[in-house]
């Protein structure tokens, strides 16, 4: 089962909860893919007078576990910030930790990630760490306390997969114990079914079921492949090889080739 | 069809479509609004007013497109000044699968190059290599529209009062267009920020409104009279009207100055933020409670939408007929 700090997570489908067309198709591709948790970003705005209730009470009538998330944060002031108003807003000390290199790539700003991470986790929050694939951030974070990581697969919204594969592969056997979230950069459903045969724990999502033709298809989609990628994890792929290996034997098999016949 | 004795609460874009409908439909109309100063508080003024039907099913059911076309015809009849120049869509180069998703998710447009680009906008020339074209689409300036609209709807014989925050009790109908304020009893109205950037320059000119995509801000810039442009509108989740912060005016003025840089010489009269009223669906309502009509939830789409809709609350008033998709 999947735990994250200590609480357990009925789903390997976390979901991202902005672009959708409206809170009503939101919830109902949070419901059709069986998620059970969502990220939720916290404005500043919302936060001034606790004005954005309209949308909170939504949310909480989903009935799922709630990450809110300091996305749009450039600086580990501004994260540490917006985390402790988060934990006031949304009455939990689970915070997905964005630090932001730059706007326009949305990279992970890995050296204020680790501060920040550092500091938080010492007021007592429970850190999810948004980072590169980088081993040594990786590294830098759990001995910052974090009991999660979430590297990305590709750039935030740009729907390419996998873009690292081989250093993936590596932060998995690398942190064997560690919860492991892909976060950012799956597109399709066959990227979240490989992200999971490798091993990883859950797939965190948010454009590419948003802005989906039908979102709540799309949901039911991204969820059957992770389902299908964990399972295939659990039971052991088979080992690739470069020669064509026969199911059954065929020594003994009259074998005519009809084609080549002259 | 006997005259009924109506009032329509909040005269706002919804309101007054509604006064002005129901008053050429022959009815005794009131029109109250709660604040002494006319569309002081009114979420309609801070409006982009785009007539875009096509344009809204991005991201919204084809009800509004189909409410927006029978809009479209409603204005043009009703207001001279409705422009009806058609919208441009656009995106940067590298941007340019937004465009992909965009023209795949709505209808009634043209995929237009760089050439017809600079000839519908001669000022954006050799700016775009492509875009998409929605010629059946318009808007209106809502400083122009709304007073028009008041100025109609009094000629018709509305009775307009100001400075009226209570429900009347002798009034056969009460429609209740106050938008937000009606959360007292539409419980599960939500309010979304909207802000909005108003500058002026004479060194742009634009026929149309030009909505430049974005994966994360995507924006428009609707030419407006007197040289003025809006530039619109963020959503966020939030109901606070208080001012703009600098990110998102950083990101509303970009978006003028990406779009073409004479603009950064424009002068700026105004930035500042509205909240829209929405159901979880955002989608518009008409729900009957006895002798109150409730007309709500037009969220960004108030422009597109109040004259459809005031059409089919005058008709459900008139016949008893109901839309399905609309009425509750």
């Amino acid at each position: 089962m999947l735990e994250f700090y200590g609480t357990e997570i009925g789903s390997r489908l976390l979901i991202g909860t902005a672009l959708y067309p409206s809170p009503q198709i939101l919830a109902d591709a949070v419901k059709a893919s069986g998620s059970r948790l969502v990220t939720v970003s916290v404005r500043r705005e919302a936060a001034r007078a606790r004005s954005g209730q309209g949308f909170w009470e939504l949310i909480k009538q989903l009935d799922v576990y709630v990450l809110p998330n300091t996305a749009g944060c450039n600086t580990v002031k501004e994260a540490v910030t917006t985390a402790q108003m988060a934990r006031e807003l949304f009455e939990t000390d689970w915070i997905k930790l964005e630090v932001i290199a730059n706007n326009d790539t949305l990279q992970p700003e890995v050296f204020g990630l680790v501060e920040a991470a550092r500091i938080l986790n010492e007021d007592g929050f429970k850190v999810f760490p948004y980072m590169t694939e980088d081993l040594v951030v990786a590294e830098k974070l759990v001995a910052a306390g974090c009991e999660v990581l979430m590297p990305w697969g590709a750039p935030i919204g740009s729907g390419q997969g996998l873009a690292n594969p081989l250093a993936l592969r590596t932060m998995r056997s690398y942190f064997p114990d560690i919860p492991l979230v892909i976060d950012a950069g799956i597109g399709a459903p066959s990227h979240a079914a490989r992200a999971m045969e490798m091993g990883y724990d859950a797939i965190l999502l948010n454009t590419a079921i948003a802005k989906a033709g039908d979102p709540v298809k799309m949901g039911r989609a991204f969820s059957q492949a992770i389902e299908a990628g964990r399972l295939a994890y659990e039971s052991g792929l088979m080992e690739p090889r470069d020669m064509a290996s026969p199911s059954t034997p065929v020594a003994g098999t009259p074998f005519f080739n009809i084609d080549g016949a002259s | 069809m006997p005259q009924r004795k109506i009032t329509v609460r909040g005269a706002g874009i919804c309101g007054l479509w509604h006064a002005l409908m129901l008053a050429k439909a022959g009815h005794d109309v009131t029109l109250t609004e709660s604040s002494t100063e006319l569309f002081a508080e009114a979420c309609s003024q801070y409006a982009g007013a785009m007539l875009s039907p096509f344009c809204e099913e991005e991201g919204t059911e084809p009800l509004n497109r189909d409410l927006g076309l029978r809009a479209l015809d409603l204005w043009r009849e009703t207001y001279p000044r409705s422009d009806i120049n058609g919208s441009l869509v656009l995106a940067q180069a590298r941007d340019r699968r937004e465009l992909d998703r965009f023209a795949r998710m709505t209808e009634g447009h043209e995929r237009i190059d760089g050439d017809k680009i600079s000839e519908l906008e001669p000022d954006l020339a050799g700016r775009y290599e492509t875009g998409l074209y929605f010629a059946q689409e318009g808007h209106v300036t809502p400083q122009d529209a709304l007073p028009f609209l008041l100025d109609q709807a009094k000629g018709m014989g509305v009775n307009v009062q100001l400075g009226v925050a209570d429900a009347p009790d002798d009034a056969d109908w009460v429609i209740d267009c106050r938008g937000l304020a009606a959360r007292d009893t539409l419980k599960d109205l939500r309010g979304v920020r909207g802000e909005r950037a108003v500058i002026r320059t004479s060194e742009v000119k634009l026929s149309r409104p030009v909505r430049l995509l974005h994966p994360r801000f995507p924006l428009y810039v609707v030419p407006w009279s007197d040289d003025r442009f809006l530039i619109g509108a963020t959503q966020i989740e939030s109901e606070e009207t208080g001012p703009v912060t600098v990110r998102s005016a950083l990101e509303l003025l970009s978006t003028a100055y990406a779009l073409h840089p004479a603009f950064g010489e424009a002068e700026i009269l105004d930035v500042s933020a509205g909240v829209r009223p929405a159901f979880p669906d955002n989608q518009p309502r008409v729900i009957v409670r006895n002798d109150r009509i409730l007309v709500n939830g037009l969220y960004r789409n108030g422009y597109l939408l109040a004259p459809a809709l005031a059409e089919l609350t005058a008709r459900f008033v008139d016949e008893g007929v109901t839309h399905p998709e609309v009425f509750s």
